[in-house]
Parts: structure tokens; sequence; C-alpha cells
């Protein structure tokens, strides 16, 4: 009964957007008159978007196995946890989570979008309909979550045990949620190029939605960062493979618009650039969760390939971008630009901004789809790897880092005031500790020293556009600012030190054996066999110590047998000062010594915390906008009254 | 700016040939063994286990296909193989075994747990002919012709649905 009702719920919801499309193109009277009836069949499309989800969500967690979906992915021995989670687990959920968000983010709009002008709010909703339709066709007609199967199995198959993970379990929906809220912007701008109205009422509906949409990227690329730091077992944190690359250039573009959002909004200014910015948002968005979804690039995230499922999205992208990119086009050229300003000037300074951050999206693009393209043109199979993204994107960002200490500094349209005072106290932090690595670690890289230069001056430069306000005054946007960019000064210096100073030791031991490494001595304790709900393991029990206390880290070699699969689980002690990064790998039979790989990375921990204030930042920004945007209403009110 | 305009979109409309492409053309994944075609190296190994006959390249240049499987007890994934060995030899399939760094006695318990579909196999303690075989992991099965050539590498557990490309290549090296 649940699974009927959810795919009843899926039907009308696409009839519902249907409508939407219709009303807002006008059919049946001026559209203009049916906003009201738009915005109600809006809100009514997200919520039986919403209790189709829900309906899933209940056949997981009752392990219905009538179902298809639930017999392929999951197995009632499994964590409740993981069964809720598993809903999302595979391709049809995923996708249906993903016309959850799109529909539910259609609905807000409808209902809460005050700043635009009814035919631009309109257009926008069409827009919103119109991606939703499309997906929800994907979803009825070629990826139905709700069908069922003639004999139920005894038992379910199973869940890739790699995704048995709590944080992975939250790892996807959060970059949905980014993903998806991404769409508004896209909708938004095509709402605006249609209707010529861009302008800072566009910019000021836009920013909300980036922001968020912004914030839930950074949190689930560090998340999944952390993930695949401690799950895979490699000691790296970034491996450039397509699904990263997947979610980064959505991220690259996102912070961008962001800040050319910014002058669109505070000068009227960069509004063709603003409008491209917003359609590649939403459309990196799109091309990223369909090349991983349909297996078109090879990675470690694996995904069926199915080319039935695949042909489909790809004409769904190739209408929706071409489209857009299409009345970009057409009427950019009729858009107006806004108030002039100099090279030297807080414009200035976000136009290189914008223009770095496109550069390595750009780069980032390149080398995803490289491998794809050589072989469709030559037919020579390669592969791209870190080494080109390390060393094209490397320094891009190095020298956006620099950027990052003077662009806050800049006033608007023209600073006439003398910069090098607001200047000194990141360039001298820089330098004074380019020269202490030079003195006290002469042999590390360029790229590492520099970032360790930059992430440090960048500290000091972050926070100086705090400087001589009142703090509790000031606005939250600011606050917002400042600790974003901290933020990034946090995650260069611990990416830099990551690979400047990690110290690696390959070794096989017997238990009692002692490692020496960085500041820490290891020994090899017992090795246990263990079990868990649906695994086995050997558990090795490694006694750490540097100098005082000793910590005792675990690390498993997990055993799953539904699907047969073996994982590592890495043990990972941290310190204030860094992370000591343990994995058990095989027996040697003939010597009946174990494989044991330790790692130190001093400051690793850095990279995520400084994710997490990225993230943060722009929380506070939204919150400010939202709080100030409350506060103007009240006024509004009283003054009324 | 005029043109400029166009840019994005002709980009987009590039991507989409290559991923149509992709689409139409599915990736072959196979890696070609550079083994294909070789003839064997010369070796002659012991017995794994009393009671059965070594393995030497001699053996295997009988006149007709025969598969190798590279194989160890102490191997997770060739317990996962050992089903569908016995069914390849169930319809006819000659199988010799290489047991890689084993003991008799280990063997021997493999063999009693999981059935034993092979004619003769050769115990390599040392890996010194999984090495000069170029397999670099177990298990691993090679198809070799009459004359000793290796025909095809199969790398990693011979699996249900791998059983008709194993009898094609098979019945390609008769």
């Amino acid at each position: 009964m649940i699974a009927e009702a959810g795919l009843a719920a899926l039907w009308l919801a696409a009839a519902l957007a249907l409508l939407q499309l219709g009303l807002a193109l006008g059919v049946g009277g001026a559209p203009g008159k049916a906003i009201d009836t738009i915005r109600g069949v809006a809100v009514a499309q997200g919520l039986l978007t919403l209790a189709a989800f829900v309906a899933l969500i209940m056949l997981f967690l009752r392990t219905d196995l009538s179902v298809l979906l639930v017999a392929e992915n999951s197995h009632a021995d499994k964590p409740w946890l993981y069964k809720f989670a598993g809903t999302w687990g595979n391709h049809e959920g995923s996708m249906l989570l993903w016309v959850t968000v799109l529909a539910l983010a259609g609905a807000v709009v409808a209902k809460f979008e005050r700043n635009l002008d009814e035919r631009s709010l309109g257009k926008t909703l069409a827009a919103q309909a119109a991606l939703a339709l499309g997906f929800f066709a994907f979803l009825l007609f070629a990826s139905n979550p709700f069908a069922r199967i003639d004999r139920a199995p005894l038992e379910g198959r199973g869940l890739n045990p790699l995704l048995q993970d709590p944080g992975l379990a939250f790892h996807p929906p959060t970059l949905y949620l980014g993903y998806v809220g991404l769409s508004v912007a896209f909708s938004l701008a095509v709402g605006a190029l249609v209707t010529r109205q861009v302008g800072p009422a566009l910019a000021r509906a836009m920013q909300p939605w980036v922001l968020g949409a912004w914030v839930l990227l950074t949190l689930g690329i560090t998340a999944g960062s952390y993930w695949a730091y401690y799950e895979l077992g490699w000691g790296g944190w970034w491996f450039w493979d397509p699904v990263e690359n997947a979610s980064l250039m959505p991220w690259l573009a996102a912070t961008a618009l962001l800040h050319s959002l910014n002058v669109l909004a505070a000068r009227g200014g960069l509004r063709a650039w603003t409008m491209m910015l917003a359609l590649v948002a939403f459309s990196m968005s799109m091309v990223g969760t369909f090349l991983v979804r349909s297996g078109i690039l090879t990675s470690v995230h694996a995904f069926a390939v199915d080319p039935t499922r695949g042909s489909f999205i790809l004409v769904l992208l190739t209408l929706y971008i071409g489209a857009a990119l299409t009345l970009f086009a057409l009427r950019i050229g009729a858009v107006k630009e806004g108030a002039p300003f100099d090279p030297v000037s807080r414009e200035g300074a976000l136009v290189a901004n914008n223009l770095f951050l496109s550069v390595i999206l750009g780069i980032v693009l390149v080398g995803t789809l490289y491998p794809l393209i050589a072989e469709a043109a030559t037919g020579e199979k390669l592969s791209v790897g870190p080494p080109y993204f390390n060393a094209t994107a490397g320094p891009l960002a190095l020298i956006l880092a620099a950027l990052m200490m003077i662009g806050p500094q800049l006033r608007w349209r023209r600073d006439r005031v003398a910069v090098m005072p607001r200047l000194a106290p990141g360039l001298i932090v820089a330098l004074a500790t380019l020269v202490a690595t030079f003195l006290l670690a002469p042999d590390i890289s360029l790229l590492a020293r520099l970032g360790l230069a930059l992430g440090a001056g960048l500290v000091p430069a972050s926070l100086m556009p705090l400087l001589g306000r009142a703090l509790r005054r000031t606005p939250l946007a600011i606050w917002g600012m400042c600790i974003a960019h901290l933020g990034v000064a946090v995650a260069l210096i611990g990416m830099a030190s990551d690979s400047a100073f990690t110290r690696e030791k390959l070794t096989t031991a017997v238990p009692g054996d002692r490692v020496a490494i960085g500041p820490w001595v290891v020994e090899l304790g017992s090795i246990m066999p263990v079990a868990g709900p649906n695994w086995t393991a050997l558990e090795a029990e490694l006694r750490a110590s540097r100098g005082g206390g000793v910590s005792v880290l675990k690390t498993q070699s997990r055993y799953f047998t539904e699907p047969v699969t073996t994982t590592n689980e890495a043990a990972i002690e941290t310190d204030w000062n860094g992370q000591l990064y343990a994995v058990l790998g095989a027996q040697d039979v003939a010597t009946g010594r174990w494989q044991v790989r330790l790692w130190w990375k001093p400051f690793v921990t850095l990279i995520w915390f400084g994710g997490v204030l990225i993230a943060l930042g722009g929380l506070l920004a939204l919150v400010g906008r939202w709080w100030r945007g409350v506060r103007t209403r009240r006024r509004l009110v009283e003054a009324e009254l | 700016m005029n043109r400029a305009r166009f840019i994005p979109l002709i980009v987009f409309a590039l991507i989409v040939v290559a991923v149509a492409w992709r689409l139409a053309v599915p990736r072959d994944d196979r890696v070609a063994s550079k083994l294909e075609g070789q003839q064997l190296p010369a070796f002659a190994l012991p017995p794994a286990l009393p009671g059965k006959p070594g393995l030497a390249s001699a053996d295997l240049a009988s006149g007709s296909p025969r598969l190798v499987n590279v194989f160890a007890s102490w191997c997770v994934p060739c317990a996962a193989e050992a089903p569908v060995l016995l069914e390849l030899k169930r319809r006819g399939v000659k199988i010799d075994a290489i047991a890689i760094r084993d003991r008799p006695e280990d063997v021997a318990a493999f063999l009693a747990r999981y059935g034993d579909p092979f004619e003769r196999i050769g115990g390599d303690s040392e890996s010194r002919v999984q090495i000069a075989l170029g397999s670099s992991g177990v298990p691993e099965s090679f198809v070799i012709d009459g004359k000793g050539v290796i025909r095809a590498q199969h790398i990693g557990p011979i699996m249900e649905q791998d059983i008709s490309g194993i009898l094609a290549a098979l019945e390609a090296a008769r």
C-alpha cells in the first residue's frame, strides 16, 4: 500500500508541475493574474513529492522486500540508521531525493519570495516547474523507485559496506541540498533573462539561495573529504576523483557567484557575468550528478552504467542547459551594464576573484572530461590524475589566496585612501612565515612553502575588516565574510602542512614490535577477531606514546559477507598538532608478520576545521540577511501603524 | 562580447557530443594482457600435496587447450571461485593449478572443503613461476593452447558471468 501511495503522490506531483508550467506560461489567461494559483500549485507539488519520499523511507525502514529497490539495496540485519540512509544510497532513491529537494525549493520560492516583480517570479516558477517536470518524467518512466517484484526474496541484497558509515549517511543529502538549492539561482536567472529584469532586486532574491546552497556544498565537500580520508585508508584527503570534481565544480561556480552577486546587489554591476555564473552553477550540479550516476566517467564511486537512463538524462540536460545558454546568448546583449568602477576597488578585486575561480573551474572541468574527449577523438585511453590538477589548480589557488589578502581591504568603486596600512599586517606575517620556513624547513616544496606563508598572512588579513569597527554593531554579513576567509586561511595552512611535513612508514610487525614515526612510538599489541552486526573483522590494537601517556588505537580490517567485500578502518589518534593515522594490512603467510601502515600528519585536521569555518561564515551571512529582512519588515509594519 | 556570448553554448555542445559518444560506445575496460600470444616460460613444479602430480610446462603442451588456475588456500576470493571452477570441469574443461606459497596440508584442507577440479597441482612455494608468468596476485587463470602458448589471462576470480568468456577463449585456442 505504501509503495502505491508513494507512486500516486509522485504522479500527482508531476501533473501539478505540468499545470504550474502551463499557468506560468500563460495558458488560460495572463500569467500575471494566475500568480496566486501558481504559488498554491507549487506548494502542493512540493508537499506531494515530500510525501512520496517519506513513503520510500518507510519502505526501507520496514525492509519491505516486495519492493524491488528495497530488496536490492537493503537487508533486515542492517542497523536502522543505514536502512534509513539506504533510501538514498541507490540510484532511484537518490533521484527521488533530488526531485524532492527541487520541488520543495520551488515551493519555498513560490511561498516566500517577495523581492521580485510578479512577471519575473512567474517566469522563474515556470523554469522551476520545467526542471521538476523533466526529473519527474525520468523517475516515473526510467527509474521508478516503487516498482514491486512478483515474488519477494527472503532476504535483501545489502548495501555497499563502504557506504555503511554515519558520516556518509548524511553526506549525499547535504550535497544534494546544495546542488538543488542552486536550481533556484538557475530558475531566477532564466526568469530574469526572459523579462530582462537583471538588477539588484534579482541579486537580493538570489543571494539567500546561493548562500544556503554554498554552505551545504561546503559542508558536504568537507565531510566527503574527511570520509575518504578515514574510510579509504590511503591517508589522503583529496583524490581528484571525477565524483569529487563533480562536487567541487558547482562549489567553485557558486563561490564565484556569491561574490559577483555582491557587486550586482550593491552596485548593479557585473550583470551578464552573474547571470552566466548562475546558469553555470546549477548546470555543473546537473552535469556532475549525471556523470556520476551514469558511470560515464571512471571513479572510485562505482555506479552501474545504464545506457537508457544515461540517454534520458542526457536529453534532459541538453534541453535545460542548451535552452538556458541559448536564452543567455540571445538576451544578454539587451541587459545594460551597471555603474563603472576602477580596477583598484572592491569591484576590481571581486572581478579578479571571479576570474581566478572560473579559470580553476575550467581546469577541473577539462581535467575531468579530458579522458572522455581524448578517447572520443583519438581512441586513446588515458586518465588525468593529481599531478595535472595540483600543478595547474594549485598555483592559481595560491594567487587567489594572495588576492584574498587584498580584496576585502579595498573600497567600492575606487580606492583613493592609501591602501598599504590596511595590507601591511597580512603582508608582514606572510613574509615572516616565508622566512621562517626557509630557516626551519629548508627542504619542503615551493607550493607547500607558499601555502604556509599565504595561509599565515591570510589570518590577520581576514580579520582586518573588523578592525576599527564596533564589534557588537558590525553586520553579521561582515562577520561571515571574515570568518569564511579565516576558514580558507586555516584550511590552506592544513593542506600545506600536510603536504610539507607528513611522515609515512610502511612496515611489517608482529605483536610486541615497536615502530617510531614522527614524535610517536607505536607498539603493535594484540590482533583479535571481532564481530559487528553484519561483518567480522580482525582488530589490531596499537599503543601509541609520545613522551607521557599511552593512547590505544584500534584499526580493523573488516570483512562483509553481503556482498563479499573487505574494508580497512583506519585508526586515527587526534592530537592538538596533528593526527596519527594507522591501517592494518594483510598478514604475510610465510613470515607471519602483519603489514602496518603509519602516517604522522601535522595539523592535517585544520583542513576540515577550515572547511567548517568557511561554512560557518556563510551561515552567519545567511542569518544576518534573514534577520535584517525580519527587522526591515517589522519597521515597515510599525511605520504603517 | 557579440560572439563571446555563444562560447558557453559551444563548449556545452562539445561536452554533449563527447558524452553522447560514450553512451553510444560503451567503455571497454578489458585490459589486454601482454602475455597473450607468448610461449609459457619453462618450469617444473613439484606436487603441491601428496597424491596428486605436480605441474611442468611440458604438461601444458599436450595438444589440447587447458586452463591453469593460480590460487592459494589462504586466499578468500579463491574460495569464492571454487564452485565456478567445478562447473567448468563439469563442462569438460581440463584444469591444472599452481598453488602459491602454500603448505601441503592447507592445500589438502582447501580442496576437501571447496572441491577439487584440478588434474595437476604444482606447488610454487616461492612464487617464482607466478612471477615468471606475469601473474600479480591470486586468483588468476591462464588459457593455454595445445602448443603451450598463453592465449588469455583472467585476473581475479572467475565468476558465474565469466564462464562463457572462458569457454570461448578455450574454444578459440583449439
